[in-house]
């Protein structure tokens, strides 16, 4: 039984490996290449295919990863790209997805034209020109 | 039990309008936010509570004299198919007004909380897999994008605070710190509880203003909260240019040239400033920035100890009078 901390590493390991894939995976595959050192160096050994398909089927159900049940041994693909994701979730956090800034408290969004203006002048801060 | 009734009508108008108006327009709480915001939970609680008790005991004068007597009574009314003589139209729309009032407001906050709950999820999960943890620091994770964000993440065991690569490209250690500071000081305080009340208060009363600017004036007060703490761990300076330089970069602005600024063209500059950030106060989230670096530049001594008593008194009055109005009558 593994547990939940180990599961969130795992989960992260697998998706690196989906993301870095041109290829859909079977699990048997994505449980070679984890045990190959530049995946997991700290691992010592090989995880059990069982754990690799629970982790799998957690992927699937957060929405990360997508099964093809048409072939045998099911092939798993990441459903956005990495970059994907990212791009989505900073869309997020700078405000430009309606009804989602209560999730979480930014630090400070933007400033206007004449707000900046007077920061200048106040804090000695000014926005260069880089074009 | 009328007269109860008309009571709670009268401050239910008061903490509907002008009374979060007076504190909406006031420049004391940019001294002392905490109590403001105190100041804030207490006229929504007890305005809530006053307009659905108003309804609720007007609808229940047929019914009885007292409070629990009434709704006895109503409870065998209702299951006997009979209203006692006297129950005219509005009896019925005001008890029927209280319980969807009552029912909508419970709600919609269940909902609320329901749904930030699950896009927390959703986020922490895209977290855990998109970022790094910062080096040694529990809870902190750094995310590859140049835009200079911070932000927390709040959850039960779960919190993190999430900072961009452009960010600490853009601050230096000091102001990095001072970011740090002010974000866990939004966990610590579990300053979002605040802010989804608040929202989800607004969005079950979309036509009425008060609501919106009750959001947006909390908003200032717990990012005002959380530059306070910031202010513990660097000098006022530090904190303000880290907010102005954020500030510009996400404005699309790039980032600065001297911290050498003339001095006193920045004093000169302070007064005029400091009546802008203060009259551009809380109409927009997104204007957050000028109120806080006026307060953080001029800093403004707390209220005093005589006047913070008395309005936190007056939070406690708001929120005890009208629920002893309505179970005493």
């Amino acid at each position: 039984m593994v547990c939940m901390a180990n599961l969130g590493v795992l989960e992260r390991l697998m998706m690196d490996v989906l993301w870095d894939s041109p290829a859909p995976l079977t699990a048997n595959e994505l449980k070679d290449l984890l045990v190959s050192p530049d995946v997991s160096a700290s691992r010592a050994k090989p995880l059990a295919t069982t754990t690799i398909l629970t982790v799998l089927s957690r992927l699937e159900a957060k929405g990360f990863v997508t099964r093809d049940r048409d072939v045998r041994p099911h092939a798993y693909t990441a459903v956005m790209s990495r970059a994907a994701h990212t791009a989505g979730l900073m869309h997020e956090v700078l405000g430009q997805v309606p009804d989602r800034q209560a999730t979480l408290v930014r630090f400070i969004g933007g400033v206007t034209p004449q707000e900046a203006d007077t920061l200048r002048q106040l804090l000695g801060v000014a926005p260069a020109d880089n074009e | 039990m009328i007269i109860a009734a008309a009571l709670l009508g009268v401050i239910a108008v008061l903490l509907a309008w002008p009374v979060p108006l007076a504190l909406a327009r006031a420049d004391w709480p940019a001294r002392s936010p905490g109590v403001a915001l105190v100041l804030w939970q207490a006229i929504a609680l007890s305005g809530g509570l006053s307009m659905i008790g108003s309804l609720l005991l007007y609808g229940l004068v047929p019914f009885g004299s007292a409070l629990g007597e009434s709704v006895v009574a109503l409870g065998g009314d209702v299951q006997a198919g009979s209203l006692p003589a006297g129950t005219s139209v509005a009896h019925v729309l005001a008890l029927g007004a209280a319980i969807l009032l009552g029912t909508h407001l419970l709600l919609n906050l269940l909902a609320t909380f329901v749904r930030a709950e699950r896009q927390r999820r959703h986020h922490h999960s895209l977290i855990a897999l998109l970022s790094d943890p910062l080096h040694g620091r529990p809870g902190m994770r750094v995310i590859d994008h140049p835009a200079p964000v911070a932000y927390c993440l709040p959850g039960a065991g779960h919190s993190a605070t999430v900072l961009s690569k452009g960010l600490l490209r853009l601050l230096d250690a000091d102001q990095v710190r001072a970011v740090i500071a002010h974000e866990q000081a939004h966990l610590v305080q579990q300053h979002h509880l605040v802010l989804l009340a608040f929202k989800s208060w607004h969005s079950a009363l979309p036509w009425f203003p008060i609501a919106n600017r009750a959001e947006n004036a909390v908003a200032l007060l717990v990012e005002m909260l959380a530059d306070d703490h910031a202010r513990r761990v660097v000098d006022d300076y530090t904190l303000a240019r880290a907010i102005a330089l954020v500030g510009f970069a996400l404005a699309g602005f790039a980032a600065p040239t001297n911290s050498e600024a003339d001095a006193t063209a920045r004093a000169a500059a302070s007064a005029s400033f400091l009546e802008q950030g203060l009259a551009a106060a809380p109409e927009h989230p997104a204007h957050q920035v000028m109120p806080r670096v006026a307060r953080l530049v001029n800093p403004a001594v707390p209220l005093g100890h005589a006047a913070t008593v008395g309005a936190l008194t007056v939070a406690a009055v708001l929120l005890t009078g009208p629920a002893l109005i309505l179970f005493a009558a």
